[in-house]
């Protein structure tokens, strides 16, 4: 799974109809120490996610796996919102996300 | 497979329900060496791995396998937890003893 913070949304009318009701998102994916890499996916939103949120992205096959998204043409879903990021490991530098 | 550290934590209150319970850890994938290669990512736990262990991975979605299969939405699984650093060798050319890395 990757770290992402949501740069917008993306409209549709004419989709799969296994897309219906499911909402579009582009995300960026972003480093641990908050920083933006470049680059964007657009992700199916499973979990209410808004504008600016960091969030948990989770690409490939596995994305099908979420809650309600049994059967869906998707590679890639967002599938939590970030409260924090702690980077503890002894060597590393301590840095942490916390979503505002 | 590949080796990494588990290097921090990821707290995350709203998530997808099929990810409830479920332990959410940052790794650093290694290389050979173990020495830090690429960028950290976010794993799911499944053998209760703790900050600074050395572990090895899955990724895709064999990651979902360890869990009920069809039910946890990963592509990134912690699925080990190697004993300690010196556990991790290296064949050299036949003849020659394996030795260790640290």
């Amino acid at each position: 799974m990757i770290i992402a913070r949501i740069l917008g949304t993306v409209v549709s009318t004419q989709k799969d109809e296994r897309l219906l009701g499911k909402k579009l998102l582009i995300v960026r994916p972003i480093n641990v120490d908050g920083t933006d890499t470049t680059g964007y996916v657009v992700a199916v939103d499973t979990v209410g996610a808004g504008f600016h949120e960091r969030v948990l992205v989770v690409a490939g096959s596995s994305a099908r796996l979420a809650q309600g998204m049994k059967d869906t043409p998707v590679d890639a879903a967002i599938v939590g919102i970030i409260d924090t990021v702690d980077i503890t490991a002894p060597g590393i530098v301590k840095s942490s996300i916390v979503n505002e | 497979m590949q080796l990494a550290r588990v290097i921090g934590t990821v707290v995350a209150t709203v998530k997808n329900e099929s990810l409830e319970g479920r332990k959410l850890l940052v790794v650093q994938t290694l290389n050979k060496e173990l020495e830090p290669a690429g960028k950290p990512m976010v794993a799911v736990d499944s053998v209760g791995a703790g900050v600074g262990e050395l572990v090895f991975w899955c990724r895709g979605k064999e990651a979902s396998f360890p869990f009920k299969r069809e039910d946890t939405p990963t592509d990134c699984t912690i699925i080990a937890i190697v004993d300690s650093n010196a556990h991790v060798t290296q064949g050299l050319k036949r003849g020659a003893q394996s030795s260790c890395l640290e």
